[in-house]
């Protein structure tokens, strides 16, 4: 028997009962989960509860939490550059571990991961008390260029410039770039060797081609996605599993899958690293198990609940700068859970609930980042367990089945928060997002900035004094500075993909990736609302320019009422819905480092909050420092017409003219839902429906408990749009006086509305 | 027909308000403009919003009337007391945005609200309202405190699908004090919708130190009870919603003297129990 032979028959061993079909001879993951998995049509009634192991091991990490909210982390491997292999195997409780694996060799124990940037990593490590390893600094500064030290060589002085006085924003060239999803199944499916041979065969392939620059730079990711398969191996084999064929077991796969994502966090700290489109398929593992007697429900959640145990304990080191743009310590594990298929089947499965029930299992947590695929079409028991799940928990967010299918596929996962990708075909730059409001400012100043004063984009006169803002004449000028910016834009991500690539390529989860793969330029732009509604006031109130003595307009006196966006009025909306079109148009003409494809999103994550900290005055009325609304959403207490009217305005803005996502963050009480959990449940899933089927791409769901309320009154920023509802009256939380908030607190909880 | 005991008064022309983004509001002569709310061509309208599970079932577009016949003390939308202070609204443009919103109410169980001030105070304008919008086979709801029942026609009952009826005390001399008017036009507005068929949501606004008596409360209990005995299952549901502090700034802002400035909610012990009170006569109540 030849070794091929060999290992033909221990895949099959394997894969027995699976149904066979193209994926056996290539690598397909979503054709094998297309021939075997079973649709579920019911409700959550079939699902377990934590065993007393889940909850014992659960209890004993949750125990170091404190120290490390308290410290900021609750310890470093100062001294050992990540990697795949770098870290001897660590555990939590290797007794009663059932799926093993962390990211170095003790539990929150974060690495450092100086290809980024070195100056991230010794700020870090100053920051929190480490010592900085001198040989490690040398290598790194002076032997061992990183991506950082790379993009600084590259960037032209307009974007320096454009990057300090913050109208181009949060960009990776300090830190990884993330949101490249490996397609991490694959390692369970085939088991690494199979996918070793067939990374060989594509680089024979590229070994006869002519030369070209492409073509060398391909056979040379190729060489490193191959050594990274190897080093996964031997990592996993340092915990004394051999992933070199496929799993055999449910538990096997889901413990296989799992270190092709720890490989990844090993070594990559990416903004966003997301795991992809798991649970549907490992669901076929599960039921080949549960069919054949080898594991029961209970057992299955339990390896469930293991796994995302660890998925929660993912850790990355990083800078307070850094925390500021992002806060909360976010990896976005992120998870796409239902959706449909192509053919009109489900995709939802038992293990689509499953992986909620951890919600329950484990308590309500950020990460894995939940994200459940909705359309009209789900399963009424799918859809009313995932509003179960988001009155409860808080935890679950939605994206719209119907734009993402039609545009990617069935197969299509959420990197980070909103960006949809085909998995394993499909990787984008990420370029963050520039700052609209900050630029129309730049529009009305002539190219000054409004708080320094400084000339940044080219120099034209500034808006007239003693009259006020003609639209048209302001308009103009915005779309003529937009050029500017747009070209800056794509000047500093061409830059910094260009260095990324070359000092910290992901080499391990570009090797979870086919061959060919379409790679996309991942705009952005933050200070949507703020800008749009500026051009509204400016349109349809009187607004007059205030100077100051540098000859700066720094502040402007806004006479009338103008229609405000979040209000599904057309007059409003159709502004946000041109300037995200517009934007768009520009970054379009624009060449694209590897020929990405170019998208934008209206995303912010919590960085609105430092934008608004760095735009001055807006003729909407914002004050200086005051931060935008998150994402897409209407600027705080002006979208009066309730949330779905909210959302309507929202869903306005052309998914084909922002393809890598449009962010809603709307929060709502549970007495605003209904008066019964029934009642509430139904509703949810009515307004999720409403949403979507008007063109809604995403929504993330607050439905608030007593501590959420305590909190935003501790921190009223980081909930700008906390409405309640009092039958027939609505108040914004935030801008209610102590005494009210008390009320409204005890009011909610203690009674209904 | 029984005349409107309270007269129609024509919003003054202005620019739309926040509440009525959306809604184009009409130009029209003053005199015009009367002749077209006789004919419930025109509206004084406050506002209106898209909510959940608070007006009605589903998810609802609640629109706002200026205009109120009654004057409660614990009034929470006093800015919505005079007609004179809405905005000017075509029935044929509400009526296009209700059809905007046909996929909506259908997608969550909604439909509209007609809420107040008093709609009744704008029999005609409703009545085309609930029509058009039950030609396009949205559900309809209205938000009233039965004062003017009288002013709903037979035909404008045939169009609706559900009544939410306020019934402000059940003590003939409290209830004149909390509304400035006496209780027995709800009552028999409540009569009149059980013999016609309307199912009824009642509603109960509990204050202390003003509706909280236990003798008030049983009556308010006794009322809902025998609307339901006109018709079992007229009231499908009856709602204690205990009073709130968020309108005080409200009254501030309107220079009107707020005379529950220091009143206190309710506690939640004591709304359960005024709930236990109408469950006691058989109601379902939240």
């Amino acid at each position: 028997m030849t070794v091929q032979e060999e290992r033909t028959t221990a895949t099959s061993a394997a894969w027995e009962g699976f149904v066979p079909g193209p994926w056996c001879d290539t690598v397909d993951v979503r054709d094998f989960i297309q021939r075997n998995y079973t649709p579920y049509t019911g409700d959550g009634t079939f699902l377990a509860g934590p065993t007393e192991r889940t909850t014992a091991l659960w209890a004993r990490l949750s125990a170091m939490f404190p120290a490390e909210r308290e410290k900021g982390v609750y310890d470093v491997s100062y001294d050992v550059p990540a990697g795949i292999t770098a870290h001897e195997p660590g555990y939590i409780d290797s007794a009663s571990e059932i799926i093993v694996g962390l990211q170095t060799d003790a539990p929150l124990k974060r690495a450092i991961m100086p290809n980024g940037g070195w100056r991230m990593v010794e700020g870090a490590l100053d920051t929190y008390g480490y010592p900085v390893d001198q040989d490690l600094k040398k290598v790194f500064t002076e032997y061992r260029k990183t991506h950082n030290q790379g993009v600084f060589d590259v960037y032209p002085p307009n974007v320096r410039a454009a990057r300090s006085s913050h109208v181009v924003t949060g960009l990776p060239d300090a830190y990884g770039r993330g949101r490249i999803i490996g397609d991490y199944r694959r390692v369970a499916l085939y088991g690494v060797d199979e996918l070793i041979a067939a990374k060989k065969l594509d680089k024979l392939t590229l070994d006869v081609e002519p030369f070209s620059e492409s073509v060398v730079r391909a056979r040379e990711e190729h060489a490193e996605q191959i050594r990274a398969l190897g080093e996964l191996k031997e990592m996993a084999a340092s915990y004394g599993v051999d992933i070199s064929g496929p799993a055999r077991t449910a538990t096997e796969a889901v413990q296989w899958l799992y270190f092709g994502f720890l490989g990844a966090v090993k070594e990559q700290n990416g903004a966003a690293m997301s795991l992809g489109r798991t649970s549907t398929f490992l669901d076929v593992f599960i039921e080949r198990d549960l069919a054949a007697g080898r594991l029961t429900e209970a057992q299955a959640q339990e390896v469930m609940d293991d796994f995302v145990i660890k998925l929660r304990i993912v850790r990355f080191l990083r800078t307070p700068e850094y925390d500021a743009l992002f806060s909360g310590d976010p990896t976005w594990v992120t998870e796409t859970i239902g959706g449909m298929g192509t053919d009109g089947r489900t995709l939802v499965t038992k293990n689509s609930f499953r992986m909620l029930q951890t919600l329950y299992n484990l308590g309500p947590a950020p990460e894995p980042n939940m994200t459940v695929f909705w359309t009209a079409d789900l399963p009424q028991g799918f859809k009313d367990f995932c509003s179960q799940v988001s009155i409860d928990t808080s935890a679950v967010q939605y994206e719209s089945d119907d734009e993402i299918r039609a545009a990617w596929g069935d197969d299509a996962g959420i990197a980070c928060c909103v960006s949809p990708m085909a998995i394993g075909k499909q990787m984008q730059f990420f370029g963050a997002r520039v700052n609209l409001a900050k630029t129309l400012l730049y529009a009305i100043n002539g190219g000054r900035d409004e708080v320094s004063g400084k000339q940044v984009s080219p120099a034209v006169a500034p808006v007239p004094e003693g009259q006020p803002l003609d639209y048209d004449d302001v308009r103009a000028r915005f779309d003529k500075t937009m050029d500017w910016l747009a070209a800056t834009y794509v000047e500093a991500l061409n830059c910094i993909h260009w260095s990324h690539d070359k000092y910290a390529y992901e080499r391990l989860e570009m090797a979870l990736h086919d061959k060919e793969v379409l790679r996309t330029m991942a705009c952005g732009i933050a200070g949507l609302s703020v800008a749009t509604d500026s051009l509204s006031a400016i349109r349809y109130a009187t607004v007059m320019p205030v100077f100051d003595d540098r000859g700066v307009v720094v502040d402007y006196v806004t006479e009338g009422d103008y229609p405000a966006y979040g209000n599904d009025d057309d007059r409003a909306d159709e502004i946000a819905v041109e300037l995200v079109e517009s934007f768009m148009a520009k970054v379009r003409t624009h060449k694209m480092y590897r020929d990405a494809l170019p998208t934008q999103s209206v995303l912010t994550i919590t960085s609105n909050v430092v934008y608004g900290k760095a735009t001055g005055n807006t003729p909407d009325g914002r004050r200086a420092g005051e931060p935008f609304s998150p994402g897409a959403n209407p600027m705080n207490g002006r979208d009066t017409h309730g949330m779905l009217a909210s959302a309507l305005s929202v869903a306005k803005l052309p998914y084909a003219d922002a393809q890598d996502g449009i962010s809603l963050t709307n929060t709502i009480v549970p007495s605003g839902l209904g008066r019964t959990r029934q009642e509430q449940i139904t509703n949810l899933s009515g307004l999720l429906d409403a949403s979507f089927g008007s063109g809604g791409y995403h929504m993330n769901v607050n439905v608030l408990v007593r501590e959420t309320l305590e909190d935003a009154m501790e921190h009223p920023e980081n909930y700008p749009q906390l409405t309640i509802r009092v039958s027939g009256y609505a108040v914004n939380f935030v801008r209610l006086t102590r005494e009210q908030q008390l009320d409204v607190l005890a009011r909610t909880f203690h009674g209904a509305i | 027909m029984t005349t409107c005991p309270v007269p129609l008064d024509a919003p003054t022309v202005r620019r739309a308000g926040a509440g009525l983004r959306g809604l184009a509001t009409t130009d029209v002569e003053r005199s015009e403009r009367l002749d077209l709310m006789r004919s419930g061509a025109l509206g004084s309208v406050h506002s209106w919003e898209l909510v959940t599970a608070v007006d009605g079932p589903g998810t609802r577009m609640t629109v706002f009337l200026s205009g109120c016949p009654l004057r409660c003390v614990y009034c929470h939308n006093p800015d919505t007391l005079a007609m004179k202070d809405g905005g000017p609204v075509l029935a044929d443009d509400l009526l296009a945005r209700i059809e905007r919103y046909r996929g909506i109410f259908g997608a969550t169980g909604g439909g509209i609200t007609l809420s107040g001030g008093e709609v009744l105070m704008q029999p005609a304008f409703a009545a085309r309202i609930l029509r058009g919008a039950k030609e396009r086979g949205v559900h309809t709801c209205l938000d009233t405190s039965g004062f003017l029942g009288a002013n709903a026609t037979d035909e404008m009952l045939d169009d609706t699908d559900l009544v939410l009826l306020d019934i402000k005390s059940g003590d003939e001399e409290t209830y004149q004090h909390v509304t400035g008017r006496p209780l027995a036009p709800t009552l028999a507005f409540g009569r009149r919708l059980a013999e016609r068929g309307v199912p009824v949501w009642i509603r109960f606004v509990l204050v202390p130190g003003l509706t909280d008596d236990p003798r008030n409360v049983e009556l308010v209990a006794e009322h809902a009870a025998a609307i339901e005995a006109v018709r079992p299952g007229t009231v499908q549901r009856v709602e204690v919603l205990p009073f709130h502090q968020m309108a005080r700034d409200k009254w501030a802002e309107l220079g009107r003297t707020y005379e529950l400035e220091g009143t206190e909610p309710p506690t939640a012990e004591a709304t359960e129990a005024v709930r236990e009170v109408f469950r006691s006569h058989g109601l379902t109540t939240y």
